[in-house]
């Protein structure tokens, strides 16, 4: 590459390779990966934030300068998950004496309150469970089936219906909340799980027919022909053959359908009160209780998120799949 | 083996026919060829025959068997698609196990029967990799493996290899072929390629706008094409078609010139053509033979050198061009005059209105 002698031969030493030598290249991978890390940092450096918050001590929550290094304390968490009172002093003196207190007991007394009961927090993330994962699990299974038809037989009006499916997702849910509202108070759904399963599944098919439809429209018909003449009925086929290859669908419709019902707040916030009430309404309302608890809060909110995380990595091989390979691949 | 019989056999998608009333009878152990250009109703025959498609009205026969209502599962028929058909989510040794384990079969009859045809396909070394990563060749030996596995009473193929690469296509028809040989079970093959045709089939059913054209071995679909559309379309390039007068014993050609027919179609062309005495004279390229003294008079407008072979353009006037097929030494100059004669036994006349071809006393059909 260098500049040759012409009087006599230059031992090749070094790599002649164009792709090693070039420094175009790394210089463009080097830029690739800087970009990439710092897109990471943007996403991350919030959650990191949120993760510390919650496990520092209200004290350290609140200074400033922030801190960075803190002693961990699980205090939010234990704010977050009980119910509490205030011990007055003779109270406080007694307590300290006692050996039979646990762990959160003992964070409690360091705030010098005594545990009465789990707060309403953990029947709402329960509730929240129950719901997103139901309703999950019902749009899912309906949406393969109806994509499926939809996909593979003639409907007549299919177009009209798939539009009329469409359109139930159209309105947002602000303007629809007063008369479901309505509706349930007269049925007797409202502030119950049933209702609010049953409300968003049915947000949430609408959108997710439409996604899986797509993802079926790729697999090609022969598969499921190859399988019927090779012995198998349709039904055998759709399990076979179909929801293998529409993994990838499934998954993606999973991880935002769930998203959807865990993340949904107009509604619930509207429909429930205290039975069926989920969540993402309750994490505003900690602001208030006496002073802004920032590790409660973030507490709060790292609880709320596990759940979507969770959900997401569990569908993480089918996603990925999609995003390196092209949803199908044929042959 | 299965013999299949169709009776009247019609598809109709709408108001359109897709497949007009059809008869065909394909003996046990046949290889026939459903060939056409695309849109003329072969894919559409085969997916009646597999079950695929339903029939609008006639009967589909198995060994006798009235099988047109039968589910396609319930046919004990292979299909091999086009693209194949693997399933990507499974390796190739679930594929080709595929179809046993939906008869219920023991592990290890699977197992053996698996190994079986991996090694009558030569694809042993790949039956634990997924199917996408191999290659052409090899997708198709696994999609052939999946339908011999069954020892199906027929084989339906819908262009096998038409998905493959030119050098992989002409190792795979000798394949494929091979494998009917040894296996002697009944084959429907799909294809628009007419040289896949000719090589492959016991039969050729040539069809065209859905309507079956001819049905024969391949070499009498390429000498006595029934009407011209099976003229054109089998050979490449296909039979020379020139239209003319006849008069006399002799068919005035472009270009003035005078063809005298062999004795023996007089009579018939004095008989079955119209009273305008029109004829088209069909010929192909190997008929024509190259003579100094020949009575047919045409200049040179191309040479193509095939190596084996020369194929000459040779023009009668400027709308008329024969294709003529000489030796690989013979050369021409651009406009040089070629005069010609035509192997009497290798002339076909076409009637113009009808776009039948004229038969002989005696000739087939």
């Amino acid at each position: 590459m260098a500049a040759q002698s012409s009087s006599s031969f230059t031992p090749v030493n070094y790599s002649t390779r164009v792709d090693k030598v070039g420094t175009r290249p790394m210089v463009a991978n080097l830029m690739r990966a800087i970009i990439a890390v710092m897109l990471v940092c943007l996403t991350l450096i919030p959650v990191v934030w949120m993760g510390m918050t919650a496990f520092k001590p209200l004290k350290d929550a609140i200074t400033v300068p922030p801190k960075v290094f803190f002693t961990p304390s699980l205090e939010g968490f234990v704010n977050l998950l009980t119910q509490r009172r205030q011990l007055n002093g003779a109270e406080l003196d007694q307590f300290r004496q006692r050996t039979d207190l646990n762990w959160a007991d003992q964070i409690a007394l360091q705030q010098q309150q005594q545990i009465i009961g789990q707060s309403q927090f953990v029947s709402q993330l329960i509730n929240s469970l129950i719901i997103a994962v139901t309703s999950t699990v019902l749009s899912v299974l309906f949406a393969v089936l109806a994509a499926y038809a939809f996909s593979r037989f003639h409907i007549p009006g299919k177009d009209d219906l798939l539009f009329f499916i469409l359109s139930q997702r159209m309105l947002p849910a602000v303007v629809v909340t007063v008369p479901i509202f309505l509706m349930y108070r007269q049925v007797g759904l409202y502030d119950t799980h049933l209702g609010m399963i049953l409300l968003y599944t049915s947000f949430n098919l609408s959108f997710a027919v439409w996604l899986l439809k797509g993802f079926i429209d790729e697999i090609p018909t022969e598969y499921e022909e190859a399988a019927l003449v090779d012995g198998y009925t349709r039904l055998q086929a759709f399990r076979k053959i179909v929801l293998p290859q529409a993994m990838t669908g499934i998954a993606a419709t999973t991880v935002f359908s769930f998203i959807f019902s865990w993340n949904e707040f107009a509604f619930a916030l509207m429909l429930t009160q205290d039975k069926a009430r989920t969540a993402p309404p309750q994490i505003p309302l900690i602001l208030g209780s006496g002073g802004v608890e920032w590790s409660t809060i973030a507490a709060g909110s790292m609880a709320f998120l596990i759940p979507v995380v969770i959900v997401t990595f569990a569908q993480w091989r089918h996603l990925l799949r999609g995003v390196t390979f092209g949803a199908i691949r044929k042959g | 083996m299965a013999t299949i019989e169709l009776k009247q056999v019609e598809k109709k998608f709408g108001d359109s026919f897709a497949v007009k009333p059809l008869d065909l009878t394909i003996n046990s152990g046949e290889f026939i060829v459903l060939l056409g250009p695309s849109g003329c109703g072969k894919t559409t025959t085969l997916r009646m025959i597999s079950g695929l498609e339903a029939v609008t009205s006639g009967n589909i026969l198995f060994d006798g068997k009235d099988v047109t209502w039968l589910h396609p599962s319930a046919r004990d028929i292979a299909f091999v698609f086009q693209f194949f058909a693997l399933y990507s989510h499974l390796s190739v040794r679930d594929n080709i196990a595929f179809p046993l384990q939906a008869q219920g079969m023991s592990r290890e009859d699977i197992k053996k029967r698996v190994a079986e045809v991996a090694d009558m396909l030569k694809i042993e070394h790949v039956l634990n990799a997924r199917p996408g990563g191999l290659s052409g060749g090899d997708q198709q030996r696994v999609a052939l493996a999946r339908a011999l596995v069954r020892k199906p009473a027929a084989f339906l193929m819908d262009e096998p290899l038409g998905a493959l690469d030119a050098e992989f296509r002409e190792s795979m028809r000798a394949e494929i072929k091979r494998l009917h040989i040894d296996q002697h079970a009944t084959t429907v093959y799909v294809t628009h390629d007419q040289i896949e045709a000719m090589a492959m089939g016991d039969r050729i059913v040539v069809m065209s706008n859905a309507v079956v054209q001819q049905a024969d071995t391949p070499t009498e679909v390429y000498n006595n094409p029934s009407n011209l559309f099976v003229a054109r379309f089998i050979g490449s390039p296909g039979m020379n078609l020139i239209e003319g007068h006849y008069a006399d014993g002799t068919i005035n050609l472009p270009g003035d010139n005078r063809y005298s027919v062999p004795s023996g179609w007089r009579s018939v062309l004095e008989t079955q053509l119209a009273s305008d005495r029109r004829v088209i004279v069909g010929f192909r390229p190997e008929a024509v033979q190259v003579d100094g003294t020949g009575e047919i008079n045409s200049t040179n407008y191309a040479t193509d050198l095939h190596g084996g072979y020369t194929m000459l353009h040779l023009q009668l006037d400027p709308d008329t061009i024969v294709h003529a097929r000489a030796g690989r030494d013979m050369r021409y100059q651009l406009s040089e005059t070629v005069r010609f004669t035509l192997k009497p036994d290798m002339v076909r006349f076409f009637h113009p209105e009808t776009e039948m071809a004229l038969k002989q006393n005696g000739m087939k059909n």
